[in-house]
């Protein structure tokens, strides 16, 4: 159920919000390319993981687990920045 | 300890007594000697304060904000074209409730270029959201500037407190400085509503505020300012209790039997003062309001000085360009749309660019009210006050 949203007088002092309200926002739904990645290929070098702008490549232990399409915008900087021996990343049309 | 100092040295005294965390700025004239002045005592070890010298007035009020907002009391100086490049800074220091205080020297805006004083500087800035305080003299601009950090940092608001350029900044008077250990105990700690620093509880500051959440934040902004008024009283009556020194946020000078009043604003209120007393030597019944605190507007007080009279005559030192005068005229006609006792009205532009404004001109002005008090009626409501081919 949505919240209703807050009089003025219920906001605190200055513009100030908790953080990391954007876990609220799903970003994955903007996705028109998705990105595909391939455990055979990676290296796990996590160059993806340091470009990616939504936080959206999900690694445990120095290691690439997958990616996370509830973020992930399909902006295709991962496949771009995955190195080109390696290539473990593709970009390919969303299909709903 | 009685002392003589000009503005500039007594505002840099009580900035070095507040002893800020952080103060940025960049030099303007006539403001300056005020960042010259309070760099030497950070040089010195007389201050703990990071000082921040960088490259404009944009920047300055910049890192002031993100400094104030990670928790530090925050200080910075300038004047004319200094606050005018802090402009759009301005608003988000005040939306952002962060109680940074300016030192304003105030100096007329460009063009034509001048560095003299005016109010067009500050006025120009008196919807951003930030309290204004205007000091009749030395003394008043040193106890206004330790006034204005407590009573910012209680309202969650910024304040800028303003002083005449060269008339007070480069004037040397006889000034009383408190205590050193006074002013902190006085002041005590910055309670915070939030800060960046605070790690454990991590916030988003300022994000982006669309139709959903705009009104409500700047309608609670507004209701900050409406609060105001009361915080400064309540300073007012603790600094008065302790060191000796009342301030009104209205100063009324012989009105209660006055039967026609000048209203104005900084210096120009110490100048009339003494034309006051002239009049009255010659039997002549005025008196004169000076409105101290300009933003928030002092309504009620305001109302009710300005009622005891029947001619008013604003002195402005600054125009709105509006064909309409200026910006003390425009509030005082507003306040009085009500009001049962509306006095007549007559306003005064005088002084732009520094052009001086002697007591025998103050007392002219006086004749001129007396004149329409006889008559009852108002010949012209706004005049070019020392003009010349006027």
């Amino acid at each position: 159920m949505k919240k209703e949203k807050e009089g003025w007088k219920d906001l605190p002092i200055g513009l100030v919000l908790g953080a990391a309200t954007c876990l609220n926002f799903e970003t994955g739904d903007w996705r028109s390319e998705k990105p595909i990645w391939d455990s055979e290929k990676c290296t796990h070098c996590l160059l993806c993981w340091v470009y990616c702008p939504d936080s959206a490549i999900i690694v445990k232990d120095g290691k690439v687990q997958g990616i996370d399409y509830k973020y992930c915008k399909g902006c295709g900087i991962c496949a771009e920045e995955c190195p080109p021996k390696v290539k473990a990343i593709k970009m390919v049309r969303e299909e709903k | 300890m009685i002392v003589a100092r000009t503005g500039n040295e007594a505002m840099a005294e009580a900035m070095r007594q507040i002893n800020p965390d952080v103060v940025a700025a960049y030099p303007i004239t006539p403001a300056t000697e005020i960042v010259q002045l309070f760099s030497k005592f950070v040089h010195d070890g007389l201050v703990d304060t990071e000082f921040v010298p960088v490259e404009s007035e944009h920047s300055a009020i910049s890192a002031c904000v993100g400094a104030s907002a990670a928790g530090a009391r925050v200080m910075t100086s300038t004047s004319s074209q200094g606050l005018a490049l802090m402009h759009e800074i301005l608003f988000i220091a005040a939306g952002l409730r962060l109680p940074i205080v300016i030192c304003l020297v105030n100096r007329s805006l460009s063009s034509p270029i001048n560095i003299h004083c005016d109010h067009s500087d500050s006025l120009a800035s008196r919807d951003s959201g930030w309290i204004q305080i205007f000091s009749e003299n030395t003394q008043e601009a040193y106890d206004s500037t330790i006034i204005a950090v407590k009573a910012a940092e209680a309202a969650f608001l910024p304040g800028m407190v303003t002083t005449d350029g060269f008339i007070i900044s480069h004037g040397m008077e006889r000034v009383e400085l408190l205590d050193d250990k006074e002013v902190p105990k006085f002041l005590g700690e910055r309670k915070l509503n939030y800060s960046l620093l605070d790690v454990d509880n991590p916030i988003t500051l300022g994000p982006l505020d669309l139709q959903d959440y705009f009104f409500e934040h700047k309608r609670s902004e507004i209701d900050a300012m409406d609060h105001v008024l009361p915080i400064i009283e309540k300073v007012h009556k603790e600094f008065g209790d302790k060191f000796g020194r009342y301030y009104p946020i209205v100063d009324e000078y012989k009105m209660d039997d006055a039967e026609v009043a000048v209203l104005a604003m900084g210096s120009t209120g110490g100048t009339a003062k003494v034309a006051v007393e002239r009049m009255r030597e010659k039997g002549k019944k005025v008196g004169l309001v000076r409105a101290r605190v300009y933003r928030p507007f002092p309504r009620d007080a305001m109302t009710k000085a300005l009622s005891k009279v029947k001619v008013v005559g604003v002195m402005d030192r600054s125009d709105t360009m509006s064909t309409l005068g200026g910006h003390l005229y425009n509030d005082a006609r507003s306040i009085l749309y009500k009001s049962d006792n509306q006095p007549l009205m007559k306003n005064y532009i005088y002084g732009l660019g520094g052009r001086d404004i002697s007591i025998e001109e103050i007392e002219a002005i006086y004749e001129q009210l007396f004149d329409i008090q006889k008559s009852g009626e108002v010949d012209k409501d706004v005049v070019y006050f020392g003009v010349r081919g006027e």
